[in-house]
C-alpha cells in the first residue's frame, strides 16, 4: 500500500521543500486558531478554561461531520451544495418518525440510508450525465428542503425518550470537564475519514481525481465508481450530522440549517483544501470548524457585538484564505 | 437556423422554452377559464397575466444579469445578499429620513442603493478578474457576508417604510402596466441593444468560450469581466429595490432568499449554458416568465404550497437532464440516420467536451 500512495504525494514534492508547499495551509490555520483562542483568553474571564474548548466541539459536532463529508467532495475537485437542506431533511425525518413511535435505531437507519440514495442520485446524475457539481446538488438543495416542506410544514418538537438522552447526557472527561454523545460520533468520522483517506485506495483515488481526472483514469484507478462514491460519503456524512443537529436541537423544522452547507465550504476551505481538488487535510477541516467555533465564542464572550458579525467575519477569513490558496498555487507553477 | 419544415421546429433554440411557457399558459386558462382575461380599470391593466408580469420582474432582472456573468463562463451566487442590502439600503435612508413622502429623499436612497451595488460587483469582478478566484467561490463570499451587512444596516430589524414615491417602483403603475416591469423592459432593451447592436455581446461570447484565446486575440477579457459583475449586482439591487417597494419593507434574513436560484434556473430554461459562451437574453426573458407562471400555477391548480418547492426541484433536474450534453447527443445520434453528420453534433461534442 506504500507504493500505491506515491501519485498523490509526489505531485507536492515538485514544490519547494516539502513543509513550504503541504502544510503550509493548514499550519497558518493552526497558527491562526491558537492565536484567535489567545485573544479571546486575554480579553474574557473565564475563556481559557478547559469547558470552552470542549464546548467548541459540543456545539460544532455536527459541523465537523458535515466538513468531513464536504472534505472528500472538495478534494475530488466538485462541490456539494446539498448539505444544509439535507440536514434540515433528517431532522424533519428523525422527528416525524419518533413522533410516531418509531424505535431510534430505526428512526437513523431510515435517515441515513435516505441520506446516502440521495447522495448516491446525486453522484451518478454528475458522473453519468455531465452535470456540473454545482448544478446537480443545487437541484439537490431544492428536492431536500421541499422534501422537508412536504413533511410538516411546523417545527416537530422531540420527547422521545432516546433522543432526549442523547441530548442531556454529559460524558465526564475530567472534573469540570464535560463532553456530549455527539462529539465521540464526530471523533469517529474524523478517525475514519483520516485513515480513508491516507491508507487505502478509496483515498487514493479521491487525490487522483483532484489532481486530474484524465490522469487519474488512464491509470486505470477507478474513476467513476469513486466520483459517485464522494457524493455518497457526502451523503452519509450529512445524515449522520443531521441526526447530531437533531440531539443538538430536539426538535426537527424545514427552515432549520440554511446556510450551512455555506460554513461546511468555508471551514474546509479556511482547513487548507484546495477548491480545485487535489490537496488537503481532513485535519485540515477539523481546525477550520474550530477556527469557525472560536469566532462564535468570542462574538458570544463579546455579549454587545451582534450575531450576524460571525457571518461578516466569516466571510472575510474564507477570502483571505482563498487568495494565499491562490498564492500558493501560483508559486507552486 | 433554417425552418424548412415543422419537423425541424424542435430543433430551434427557443422553441422548448417558448412551448414549456405555452403549456403552462394553457394549463391555467384550462383550469381557470378567466386567466387570460385583462381588465382595464382606473386607468390600470389588471389580470393574472399581469400579475405574472409584475411579481416575475425582480427575477427576471436577476436573471438577465445572471445571463451575462454566465456567458463570460462564471456565476454570481451573490445576487440574493444584493438585492438583500439594497433594499435595507433604501428603506433605512427613507424611514430615517425627515421626509420620506418627498420624491427628493426617494432618489436619493434609490441612488444610493444602486451606487453601493456597483461596489458591491465591483468587489465580485475584483476577485474574478484579478485574483483569478473561481467565480461560485469568489461569490460565495459576498453570499456569506452579504446578509451579515445587510443585517448591520437594518439592525437586525425589519424596517418598515410608508412612502408613496417609493412604493410606486414595485406596486405602482406607469402608462397603466405596473411599474417594476415597465423598469424591468426598459433594463432588457438597454442590455440587449449594448450587447446586440455593439461589439460587447460578441466580445462577452468569445471570453466565456476561450478567456486565453480572446485575450490573445487583444480582447480586454478582464474589464469585460468587471463589467458583467457590475451589471449583475446592479440588476440585483433594482430587484431589491422592486421587492421592498412591493412589501413596504425590508427584511435582511428573506429578501432575495434563494432569487438566485431561480435566476440560474431562468438563465438554464433559456438555453444559455452554464459552460458559458453563447447566450440568448430573450431566453431568459421567457425562461424567467416560465418560472413566475410556474410559480403562478402551482397557486390555480391548488397544489399545496408545501409541494412548490419539491414541483420547482423535479422541473430544475429534468430541465438540466435534458439539458446535457450526453443526453442530447444520444438524443441526436438516434435522430439522425447512420453514415450522415450534421455540423450540429460536432458543436454539441465540443460543448461536452467542455463541461466534462
Amino acid at each position: 500500500m506504500s507504493t500505491s500512495m506515491a501519485p498523490a504525494f509526489s505531485l507536492a514534492r515538485t514544490g519547494r521543500g516539502i513543509l513550504g508547499s503541504r502544510y503550509t495551509p493548514v499550519l497558518v490555520t493552526l497558527a491562526l486558531l491558537i492565536v484567535m483562542f489567545l485573544v479571546g483568553a486575554s480579553r474574557y474571564r473565564g475563556f481559557a478554561s478547559g469547558q470552552v474548548v470542549a464546548n467548541l466541539f459540543v456545539d460544532n459536532a455536527f459541523l465537523i461531520v458535515l466538513a468531513v463529508g464536504m472534505t472528500f467532495v472538495i478534494l475530488t475537485g466538485g462541490i456539494d451544495l446539498s448539505v444544509g437542506s439535507v440536514v434540515a431533511l433528517s431532522t424533519m425525518i428523525a422527528a416525524s418518525l419518533a413522533r410516531d413511535g418509531w424505535p431510534p435505531a430505526a428512526v437513523i437507519l431510515v435517515v441515513l440510508v435516505t441520506t446516502s440514495t440521495l447522495g448516491l442520485l446525486v453522484g451518478l446524475v454528475i458522473h453519468y450525465f455531465a452535470i456540473q457539481p454545482f448544478i446537480a446538488t443545487l437541484a439537490a438543495m431544492f428536492l431536500a428542503r421541499g422534501l422537508c416542506y412536504v413533511i410538516s410544514l411546523d417545527s416537530i418538537s422531540i420527547t422521545e425518550p432516546w433522543f432526549t438522552a442523547m441530548a442531556q447526557t454529559r460524558i465526564p472527561l475530567a472534573p469540570g470537564l464535560t463532553i456530549s454523545p455527539s462529539v465521540i460520533v464526530a471523533a469517529v468520522v474524523v478517525a475514519v475519514a483520516f485513515v480513508v483517506l491516507h491508507y487505502t485506495r478509496l483515498g487514493r483515488t479521491v487525490y487522483a481525481i483532484g489532481g486530474g481526472e484524465q490522469s487519474a483514469m488512464l491509470m486505470g484507478l477507478p474513476v467513476p465508481r469513486t466520483k459517485v462514491l464522494v457524493y455518497v460519503i457526502s451523503g452519509f456524512c450529512s445524515g449522520v450530522a443531521g441526526v447530531l443537529f437533531t440531539f443538538y436541537t430536539l426538535s426537527g423544522y424545514s427552515l432549520t440549517a440554511v446556510g450551512m452547507e455555506l460554513d461546511a465550504i468555508a471551514a474546509v476551505v479556511i482547513g487548507g483544501t484546495l477548491l480545485t481538488g487535489g490537496y488537503g487535510f481532513v485535519l485540515g477541516s477539523l481546525l477550520g470548524v474550530l477556527l469557525l467555533g472560536v469566532i462564535q465564542t468570542i462574538i458570544s464572550f463579546e455579549g454587545t457585538l451582534s450575531s450576524w458579525w460571525t457571518k461578516i467575519v466569516i466571510g472575510s477569513l474564507l477570502l483571505v484564505f482563498i487568495i494565499l490558496q491562490r498564492l500558493l498555487t501560483a508559486r507552486r507553477r | 437556423m433554417n425552418l424548412s419544415s415543422i419537423a425541424d421546429l424542435p430543433k430551434a433554440r427557443l422553441f422548448w422554452p417558448i412551448a414549456t411557457l405555452a403549456a403552462l399558459l394553457l394549463l391555467n386558462l384550462a383550469v381557470s377559464p378567466g386567466f387570460f382575461q385583462i381588465q382595464f380599470q382606473n386607468g390600470h391593466l389588471f389580470g393574472s397575466l399581469i400579475d405574472i408580469l409584475r411579481n416575475g420582474a425582480p427575477t427576471l432582472l436577476v436573471a438577465l444579469g445572471m445571463t451575462l456573468v454566465i456567458a463570460t463562463r462564471g456565476i454570481d451566487l451573490s445576487v440574493g445578499a444584493v438585492v438583500a442590502i439594497a433594499g435595507a439600503l433604501a428603506c433605512t435612508i427613507i424611514a430615517d429620513s425627515p421626509s420620506p413622502d418627498s420624491v427628493g429623499t426617494v432618489l436619493f436612497a434609490v441612488t444610493v442603493a444602486v451606487g453601493f451595488s456597483l461596489v458591491l460587483g465591483a468587489w465580485n469582478g475584483l476577485l474574478v478578474a484579478v485574483f483569478g478566484i473561481q467565480p461560485i467561490i469568489a461569490t460565495l463570499i459576498l453570499m456569506t457576508a452579504g446578509r451579515g451587512i445587510a443585517m448591520l444596516i437594518t439592525e437586525g430589524q425589519i424596517i418598515t417604510v410608508s412612502s408613496a414615491p417609493y412604493k410606486v417602483i414595485g406596486a405602482g403603475y406607469w402608462f397603466g402596466l405596473p411599474a417594476s416591469i415597465v423598469i424591468a423592459a426598459a433594463m432588457f432593451v438597454v442590455a440587449a441593444l449594448l450587447t446586440r447592436k455593439t461589439a460587447l455581446g460578441l466580445l462577452i461570447e468569445s471570453v466565456g468560450i476561450n478567456p486565453v484565446a480572446s485575450r490573445l486575440a487583444g480582447v480586454r477579457a478582464r474589464g469585460i469581466i468587471w463589467t458583467v459583475y457590475v451589471f449583475s449586482a446592479v440588476c440585483a439591487a433594482v430587484a431589491g429595490l422592486m421587492i421592498s417597494s412591493n412589501v413596504t419593507a425590508a427584511d435582511a434574513n428573506s429578501a432575495g432568499l434563494w432569487i438566485e436560484m431561480d435566476a440560474i434556473l431562468a438563465v438554464v430554461i433559456g438555453g444559455t449554458s452554464l459552460a458559458g459562451g453563447r447566450y440568448s437574453l430573450t431566453g431568459t426573458l421567457i425562461g424567467a416568465f416560465v418560472i413566475q407562471t410556474l410559480t403562478t400555477t402551482v397557486y390555480t391548480v391548488g397544489i399545496a404550497p408545501s409541494i412548490t418547492l419539491v414541483f420547482k426541484a423535479l422541473v430544475v433536474i429534468a430541465v438540466c437532464l435534458l439539458q446535457s450534453p450526453v443526453l442530447q447527443q444520444r438524443l441526436q445520434a438516434r435522430r439522425r440516420p447512420p453514415g450522415s453528420r450534421p455540423p450540429a453534433s460536432a458543436v454539441t461534442a465540443k460543448k461536452g467536451a467542455l463541461v466534462s
